[in-house]
């Protein structure tokens, strides 16, 4: 398929005796959101760990654009497009909402070895970072502190900061973990829109969220993607229901 | 070079080797366990040496001044634990450096108050000194034989407390999970407390031990804690049979380089050269096998992988 | 009580100058030779606040800078006194007295000596890469003593400080000048760093090296590129540091010293700018009259020091400004 963005392949991850992710493979296509969704434990965030460069799976490959990037480090992933955001905030605390963002700014643009003028004062870098901050309502926030705001918020800035890479496809990690539901809501409302920018691969526990914005979802059990379709198909789905209520049949 | 010459420096390099061992198993213990980088190690060390020269010269037994040894490290280590250790379990490496850093300067100069600068001498017991025939009828000094001797009865001793006790189990425990172990009942400030007065007992024997064969003196504890994290970097940190192994390639390689590689170098150069040359690598020889070990294994020979 | 950060620095630098000066006009040259001192001990610590306090790494090993930079001075000057030649193998040289020379060899030995040194150690981190930058300051350490032709334990005496063109150097006040301005000339160029795109990027390595990789940065370079920086300006502070004393030994290698460099960071706080320029400060002048007091200063300097590890993060900016400094 060409409109295919990533894709992995037989990702296969083995600890010791426990084997976390077992012949992975799932794609995402343009315009979509993926979602991928499994009780505690099913081997997720080995998932994303792989895709995203974090560990290195036993077995198969990713491949980003039709381009293997298993060989890539975390940050060649990101320069090529990857944009994720993490289920636990990883922000810089001690730095301001703006200089976060513009952190983001400085590996899209390569800026790092730039050693002269004031990150801060550099046009490009600061309108890369005041966009994708207005684009998730924190334009208001710039100057404050990031150990000041709320969690809410750090969870906006965690999509932030994704933005200002204009990746190709997102990984995002929980990225509703901890909203109440008006931050679900508005969420949920603002990555219905960012699908049409890059597709995202969503790996989420708010259900609600899912069954209302995925286009595909995959149920990944112990390992194993045991169902991929859509969210009808899903409900609809023997295997997904001893999955999760247990074998009843 | 002749053979008996080679198994003389060989038997030199264990004795070295393990006397770094009693250090660093006391080191590579309380990281382990505790996560604390302790640079006042080195400290305890001396303090054991003092105690050991202060009470065997008062008595003139050696090994009262021993026994004063390990109970005044011991004494030192559960009092530092208890007044200043405890407090940076939790914190971060760089204030952990500082304040043990901080421990060394109030130790070192606090001795110095105490005893003067002047080295105190510490006599090996007669019934240890002069030369035993090992077999082959090489000469060798009974003292040392006996350090060598002392060295792998406390490793042994430690692996049996580790593989075979309650409190070996404890402490394993307490390497992998601290909360499980307080939720089992295990007291752990009392378990933190006594893992810390082993390691400095252990230096303080250290100290001691070596004390008799070298002087006794303000900062002796430094340069022995520095080989010391070179041994727990090498043998992989928190790992006792790492410091053991490590401890033995460190003792064998600079016992060995200082002695074998101004000979090397003569093959290829003129005397007064090699034995320069030859000296100034063979005292960087222990830096550059940490350097090959850690090209091969950042994380150390036994060191857990990141 | 909150004071601007700025305002600190302002009158730290101001009292800085005035008090040579203040000393020049009554006539106490001792005195402006212990600010000399407290200008290079600060200079040394702004290089290591670079990889400290910036990117978060603890080097405990940061004398090798200091030490190369002291024995870069020593070498060069000894052969100029003594007209011998200096062999290097691709080519000889007499070497030399002249300060900027001195400085330039200084800090482009220290960055090709804290390249390799970074490349090793910058592939562990934590605890590892703390006794690793140590066991390199020792091993640094023990090659100097072992190094005969430039008086092993004894190390090299320079008879006459170099010279620096239009000044006598040999005026303290002069020479004081010359630290002083090297000094503003490094805390302007390492304020420009730490605002620039790279200073933002090492910092957010430091708080968060999962986001920087997300983000496309490549931690290890930013942290092998920051290492070699302070390096080199710990070396430029060791050659000074050797003018000032006009000799060179392998104690300028020691643990202690690379021990006392952080603390001198922790004095005036993590990451400031100007901290290590206060830590400085109070060290030379605790140094100073607690070692005119008693020979056992250093217990004094051990308890001060305990006091602020368990009690005051932030250092004396931190106190002043009411917000700690940078975790590391």
């Amino acid at each position: 398929m060409s409109d295919v963005v990533l894709e992995t392949r037989g990702l296969v991850k083995r600890f010791g005796a426990l084997t976390a992710t077992d012949d992975v493979s799932i794609d995402l296509r343009t315009g979509e959101i993926h979602a991928v969704i499994g009780p505690n434990g099913a081997g997720k965030s080995t998932l994303i760990q792989q895709i995203c460069g974090g560990l290195v799976p036993d077995v198969g490959q990713v491949f980003l654009q039709g381009r293997d990037v298993s060989g890539l480090s975390t940050a060649a992933r990101a320069q090529a497009g990857l944009g994720r955001t993490f289920q636990i905030s990883a922000l810089c605390m001690e730095d301001g909402v703006l200089e976060n963002a513009v952190l983001g700014a400085i590996g899209a643009q390569g800026a790092s070895w730039r050693c002269w003028r004031g990150a801060l004062r550099t046009e490009g870098l600061v309108a890369r970072a005041e966009a994708a901050l207005a684009r998730v309502g924190l334009a208001d926030q710039r100057e404050v502190r990031c150990a000041n705001l709320s969690h809410g918020q750090r969870r906006q800035l965690e999509v932030a900061v994704a933005l200002t890479l204009e990746p190709k496809a997102f990984v995002m990690d929980e990225p509703m973990a901890g909203l109440g539901a008006e931050g679900s809501k508005e969420m949920t409302a603002f990555l219905d829109g960012l699908r049409s920018e890059a597709p995202i691969l969503l790996v989420e526990h708010d259900m609600d969220a899912v069954f209302a914005l995925a286009d595909r979802i995959s149920v990944l059990v112990y390992g194993k993607i045991i169902a991929t379709g859509t969210a009808d198909e899903i409900r609809a789905s023997a295997a997904v229901r001893d999955a999760y209520l247990g074998e009843e049949a | 070079m002749t053979t008996p010459l080679i198994i003389e420096q060989v038997l030199n390099g264990l004795q070295f080797g393990v006397m770094l061992f009693l250090m660093a198993a006391g080191l590579t213990l309380i990281f382990g366990v505790m996560g604390l980088i302790n640079l006042a190690h080195g400290s305890l060390y001396m303090v054991g040496a003092f105690a050991a020269a202060a009470v065997a010269g008062a008595t003139g037994s050696f090994f009262l001044g021993l026994i004063a040894a390990l109970a005044a490290a011991a004494f030192a280590g559960a009092v530092v634990e208890m007044v200043v250790i405890r407090r940076l379990y939790a914190a971060a490496h760089l204030d952990q450096v500082l304040a043990t850093f901080a421990l060394i300067l109030i130790f070192s100069e606090g001795t110095r108050w105490l005893y003067g600068s002047f080295p105190l001498f510490l006599d090996i017991p007669d019934s240890l000194s002069g030369p035993v025939t090992l077999p082959g009828g090489i000469q060798y000094p009974l003292y040392r034989l006996t350090l060598i001797g002392i060295g792998l009865a406390v490793a042994i001793g430690l692996w049996a407390l580790i593989e075979k006790t309650r409190i070996g189990v404890q402490i394993r425990a307490g390497e992998n999970d601290r909360e499980m172990i307080a939720a089992l009942g295990v007291n752990i400030s009392k378990l933190y407390t006594l893992i810390f007065a082993l390691g400095a007992a252990l230096a303080g024997l250290a100290g001691a031990l070596v004390g008799a064969i070298q002087s006794v003196q303000v900062g002796m504890g430094e340069p022995v804690l520095i080989l010391a994290f070179v041994v727990i970097v090498i043998g992989g940190i928190g790992s006792i049979r790492g410091a053991f192994i490590g401890a033995l390639l460190v003792g064998l390689t600079d016992t060995l380089g200082g002695v074998f590689l101004p000979e090397l170098f003569k093959l290829f150069m003129e005397t007064g050269a090699a034995q320069k040359s030859g000296s100034a690598i063979a005292s960087m020889g222990i830096y550059i096998l940490m350097g090959l070990v850690l090209i091969w294994r950042p994380t150390g020979l036994f060191g857990a992988r990141a | 009580m909150r004071v601007d950060e700025r305002m600190i620095n302002t009158v730290v630098i101001a009292g800085l100058l005035a008090l040579p000066l203040y000393a020049l006009a009554v006539d106490e040259p001792f005195t402006i030779t212990l600010v000399t001192r407290a200008v290079i001990l600060a200079l040394a610590a702004v290089g290591l606040n670079i990889v400290l306090g910036i990117g978060g790494m603890v080097s405990f090993g940061h004398a090798v800078f200091f030490g190369i930079g002291g024995y870069a001075m020593g070498i060069l000057a000894y052969h100029a006194q003594t007209f011998t030649v200096l062999d290097l193998g691709l080519f000889t040289t007499g070497g030399t007295k002249m300060m900027p020379v001195i400085w330039l060899v200084a800090m482009v030995v220290s960055a090709v000596v804290a390249l390799l040194i970074g490349v090793l150690s910058l592939r562990t981190s934590g605890v590892y890469f703390i006794m690793i930058t140590l066991a390199f300051g020792q091993m640094f350490f023990y090659f100097a003593i072992s190094w005969a032709q430039y008086g092993g334990e004894d190390g090299v005496s320079i008879y006459v400080r170099n010279s620096f063109p239009g000044l006598n150097t040999l005026v303290p006040i002069q020479f004081f000048g010359v630290c002083f301005v090297l000094l503003c000339v490094v805390l302007f160029l390492v304020a420009q760093l730490q605002a620039s795109p790279f200073g933002l990027a090492l910092n957010g390595t430091r708080q968060s090296e999962a986001r920087a990789q997300a983000v496309g940065l490549n931690p290890m370079r930013l942290k092998l590129l920051a290492f070699v920086i302070s390096g080199a300006v710990t070396g430029l502070a060791g050659a000074l540091f050797a003018d000032l004393n006009r000799f060179v030994s392998p104690s300028m290698f020691s643990w202690q010293l690379s021990g006392e460099l952080i603390v001198l960071i922790i004095i005036g706080g993590v990451g400031r700018l100007i901290g290590p320029v206060i830590g400085a400060s109070v060290f030379v002048t605790l140094e100073h009259f607690l070692g005119g007091l008693t020979d056992f200063w250093h217990v004094y300097l051990g308890v001060i020091l305990l006091c602020i590890v368990l009690f005051g993060r932030g250092g004396i900016i931190g106190l002043l400004t009411g917000q700690e400094g940078a975790h590391v």
